[in-house]
């Protein structure tokens, strides 16, 4: 039986928690409300909170300016198709390292791990020929395998993590009701680490998402996501802050809104007294 | 098997039909990410209707970005692009590997002789033309004339650098936040090192000498980065070692620099009223010089080439033309304004009135082109081309060693002496490595 | 209790991304030390020699090398302990209810969603610019002196930057991994009487100690990497202050299209990842299973 919290305790807690939330939150609060500046309020000194010309002129003119929508639908084939396509290869590989370890099975893991170590800028040339050959430049099913690729040690780490958590006596109990793998992956295991499924779901479609160095060098314009719409507003000579912070208010809208679907997953947690 | 043939034989056919039937031709443009090929994405209309057959499709990045990508492509012949956007950089250096196919079929009315002489050298191999410039600029000084006025000064026409230090110093007020001269920074080949290589060359001094030996263990460098340093400690702003030109365009805008020099396309940015809050208070002049014959003014053109190996050259060649002929000027000047027009390229722009109407800086902008010479760029004789940079592929690499060092003696980091030190010793490394220094 | 069936299933399980992975390592990584072999220019195609090892000795005995190791090292454990420990506290504050649990979660996270190269431009210009950032006008305002981030302190400034993007990530593995602790172990300890913060030490971080090694070894696979922020904000300056070694190799090799050069920066870059893994393996790695 739970002692009742404090009310003092209570509101100390929503106030830090709320503080920190803001303080976190601010560069990108500030990027959104500049990208309703003109460029002139944009780096402004004193810096203008609420009182200026508030207008939608930079998003009109991105939205002029480039395609949106095809970026858009770009990132999310590129990110969501890598990202499910990880999730068929880590969910076995997973689940076999976390119930079923080895002597090797943290020397695999590091391995896994270490495929990951190329500093991209070193490998760009390799690839690109490769590419090239394959005939895969400028194409969706290219980056998603590279993405998938790139991404699957990170997959199968955070599953193997999560499915660590669960206590593998469930799923013995399980087999020994004469489940077979198939039913034991589907019903018994899935269900318990959906917060861990909806996380790393969650961090994996924002890395393929935000991913800018092989999507900028590996595509030109069929396959083009958003991060090479973001990269044409990047600097060039010229006022662009609040046109980039409009562009990039755009890109990681979707992301804002799958976040905050599968943070609710988070919210409703792993709770073992259920189970047992 | 008869079947089978006559099945193959019919999805030949009807792939035929299909393959002809598909008449456009695509062109992919990879460009940068500035004011004016924006704006040519906008206009194409008029293109596409002289020529229906031509889809265009445009990958615009910003320039770093855009540079590796079009090298790769170019160099490992991935054949992503057809009509490339690159400047007086790589075009000396890509002609001279047949990277690029020569531009000898622009059309009738195209008026070659027309383009700026400084830009066309910039630009051309043996004579022969292998990109077409669509937007040219050089670099300037760019003055408050209410800040110099109450300094009690008056701005020449061509200035030298002597006087811009004690304009500098006496506009100077840190109280009000106002500095005298806002200069670039931030590190990088097309940064604080395009800027600091073009004012060497109004000091006299030179990248290399004639052997490719670096020469920055010389007076004249040292008197350069010596009066920079200096400069910048008594009359720049804060910051100074991260602001390239977009930091100081803001700096600017905002009204507190008393001078900046920099490119001349900065000109329609500070004068504009919707950007700028001192646009109406704006002088030129041309860049500094210490009266030994080099100005310190730099000269720059994006243009438009085709890359050697393309298959589709003559839609390419159309596309070309259109984009960079007196045509398309008049085309933007009716729709935007002539302030709006691409500049630097052709004279007949500069000796139309109703530009020089719109444009305050257009004369000055002329004069620093024509007074740049990217083929005897420095006082002293040199084996590159190139005012700002040295034609040759190892420069990116070198630059921007070159320029973080530098910029390091503005941080405070580094004394002159050390970072000049350390630029011979590296350069010298590198130059060795490559071949250069036997 | 494995089974000879069950052990074969295992194997089966984890066959298909140990092949694809791989592949994807070996054929890269097999062009890339090829390479780093010879004298092989982009711009210069077709006249590529054997060098041997003299891609190495170029990129190891670069001035710039030692530096650039240092600034790697001290990037990625500036950035892990900022993350570690704000991830860990942050956990726990958002483990507990309060109203508007779910907004304040998702602005925690948020960081992690803007692309790298924009959460670097918005801090450079919009935040710590001394003239016209953010930054600087909360300084001003208390009378101080705005700090030059950039000349001053860059590499703390980048590792400030990165440390924000990548705070979400921490405190989103580990907030699920604190969300399994025990219901009934907590209030136990409640009934008890146990200072909140011997249950901190002794309850808490050892249940998460999985989840910190986890984010220890992944963070750091990524941050010896970092790349695009520092490109972005000070290009390698001023001086050498920011470069580590992909910036290195990026200004080394790959500005210059030397692709032999930067294939042997990227193989040292590997080695160097390596010995930093084998390390952190023996000190954590055990955290891993059990």
């Amino acid at each position: 039986m739970a002692r009742a919290t404090s009310t003092q305790r209570k509101v100390v807690t929503t106030a830090s928690a709320w503080l920190v939330g803001l303080l976190i939150f601010f560069p990108i609060l500030w990027m959104v409300i500049t990208s309703f500046k003109t460029e002139l309020d944009a780096f402004a000194t004193p810096p203008k909170f609420l009182f200026f010309e508030w207008t939608t002129e930079n998003y009109g003119i991105v939205q002029e300016r480039s395609d949106y929508l095809r970026f858009a639908l770009n990132s999310i084939i590129i990110a969501g198709g890598s990202t499910l396509l990880s999730l068929v290869f880590a969910v076995p590989a997973a689940w076999a390292m976390a119930f079923q370890p080895g002597k090797r099975t943290k020397d695999l893991l590091m391995w896994m791990l270490s495929t990951k170590m190329m500093p991209p800028v070193g490998a760009l040339i390799p690839i690109y020929l490769l590419f090239r050959d394959a005939g895969l430049l400028d194409s969706r099913v290219g980056l998603i395998a590279v993405l998938c690729l790139l991404d699957l040690p990170i997959v199968v780490w955070l599953l193997y993590t999560y499915f660590k958590e669960i206590p593998g006596e469930i799923l013995e109990a399980s087999r020994m009701d004469g489940a077979t793998l198939w039913r034991e992956i589907v019903y018994v295991l899935t269900p318990m680490a959906i917060p861990g499924i909806a996380s790393t779901l969650l961090l994996n479609v924002i890395l393929a998402w935000n991913e800018a160095f092989w999507t900028l060098n590996l595509t030109t314009s069929d396959a083009a996501p958003l991060t090479v719409f973001i990269a044409s507003y990047s600097s060039p000579e010229g006022l662009f802050w609040a046109k980039l912070s409009a562009a990039s208010t755009m890109a990681i809208a979707p992301i804002l809104v799958l976040g905050w679907f599968s943070q609710r997953q988070l919210v409703r947690g792993l709770t073992f007294g259920a189970v047992k | 098997m008869n079947t089978a043939l006559r099945v193959l034989l019919g999805t030949a056919v009807v792939a035929g039909f299909a393959w002809s039937a598909q008449a456009q031709t695509k062109l992919t443009i990879a460009t940068v990410n500035n004011g004016d090929m924006i704006r040519m994405q906008q206009l194409t209309d008029d293109f596409t209707v002289k020529n229906p057959d031509i889809a265009l499709e445009w990958v615009t990045l910003e320039e770093n970005a855009l540079r590796q990508k079009v090298t790769t492509d170019i160099a490992t012949k991935g054949g992503q692009f057809d009509v490339l956007t690159i400047g007086t950089y790589e075009v000396p250096i890509w002609a001279k590997k047949g990277w690029l196919v020569p531009l000898d079929n622009l059309g009738a009315d195209y008026d070659v002789d027309d383009l700026l002489p400084a830009i066309r050298a910039g630009l051309s191999l043996d004579g022969k033309l292998y990109a077409a410039p669509f937007y040219g600029e050089s670099s300037m000084v760019m003055y408050r004339k209410d800040l110099v006025e109450k300094a009690g000064l008056k701005m020449p026409d061509a200035p030298t650098w002597e006087f811009i230090g004690e304009a500098a110093r006496k506009m100077t007020d840190p109280a009000s936040e106002t500095y005298g001269v806002c200069l670039r920074g931030k590190a990088g080949w097309g940064e604080n090192m395009a800027f600091l290589t073009a004012t060497a060359n109004s000091f006299g001094a030179r990248w290399f000498d004639e052997n490719w030996r670096p020469q920055f263990d010389q007076p004249e460098w040292k008197n350069t980065l010596d009066f920079y340093v200096k400069l910048m400690k008594d009359a720049g702003p804060p910051g100074a070692s991260s602001n390239g030109f977009n930091e100081n365009l803001a700096l600017f805008n905002s009204g507190k620099c008393g001078m900046w020099i920099d490119a001349t396309v900065a000109a329609s940015f500070v004068t504009n009223p919707k950007e700028s809050k001192v646009a109406d208070q704006v002088g030129f002049a041309l860049a500094p010089d210490n009266g030994l014959g080099k100005r310190g003014n730099w000269l720059w053109a994006w243009s438009l080439a085709i890359p050697a190996g393309s298959q589709k050259t003559e839609a390419a060649q159309k596309f070309v033309s259109w984009a960079t002929s007196k045509g398309y000027l008049e085309i933007v000047a009716a729709k935007e304004g002539w302030a709006n027009v691409p500049p630097g390229t052709r004279t007949s722009l500069y000796t139309n009135p109703e530009y020089l109407k719109a444009a305050p800086f257009a004369q000055m902008t002329l004069d620093s082109i024509n007074s740049a010479d990217p083929t005897q760029p420095t006082v002293k004789p040199v084996p590159y081309v190139g005012v700002q940079f040295v034609a040759i592929p190892e420069f990116q690499g070198l630059g921007t060693s070159v320029g973080q060092l530098f910029s390091a003696t503005l941080a405070g980091d580094s004394s002159v002496d050390d970072a000049l030190a350390a630029a011979q010793a590296l350069t010298t490394r590198e130059m060795t490595k490559a071949g250069y220094i036997k | 209790m494995a089974t000879r069936h069950s052990r074969t299933r295992a194997h089966a399980a984890v066959a298909p991304s140990v092949l694809v992975l791989f592949l994807w390592m070996i054929v890269p990584l097999g062009m890339t030390i090829w390479f780093s072999l010879l004298r092989y220019n982009l711009l210069d195609p077709g006249n590529e020699s054997f060098v041997g090892l003299l891609n190495y000795e170029y990129f190891l005995t670069d001035p710039a090398f030692f530096a650039a190791l240092g600034n790697t090292l001290k990037l990625v454990g500036g950035i892990l302990v900022l993350t570690v420990v704000g991830g860990i506290l942050f956990a726990l504050l958002l483990d507990q209810p309060f109203f508007g649990r779910g907004i304040v979660r998702l602005m925690v996270i948020a960081p992690f969603f803007v692309m790298p190269t924009v959460s670097a431009l918005v801090w450079k210009n919009l935040l710590m610019h001394p003239v016209s950032g953010m930054f600087a006008w909360v300084a001003k305002s208390f009378g101080l002196q705005p700090i030059d981030w950039f000349a001053e302190a860059p590499l703390a400034a980048v590792g400030l930057i990165v440390s924000w993007q990548w705070l979400p990530f921490a405190t989103l593995i580990l907030l699920t991994a604190i969300q399994s602790l025990d219901q009934e172990q907590k209030e136990a300890a409640e009934m008890d009487g146990t200072p909140a913060l011997s249950f901190f030490f002794y309850i808490v971080l050892p249940h998460l100690a999985r989840a910190i090694t986890v984010v220890i070894l992944i963070e750091t696979i990524f941050l010896l990497n970092v790349f695009a922020e520092i490109l972005v904000t000070t290009g390698g300056g001023p001086g050498l202050q920011t470069t580590n070694i992909p910036f290195l190799v990026y200004a080394q090799a790959l500005l210059q299209f030397d692709v032999g050069g930067a294939s042997a920066g990227g193989i040292v870059a590997v080695v160097l990842a390596n010995i930093v893994a084998f390390f952190l393996v023996r000190m954590i790695g055990k955290n891993l299973e059990g």
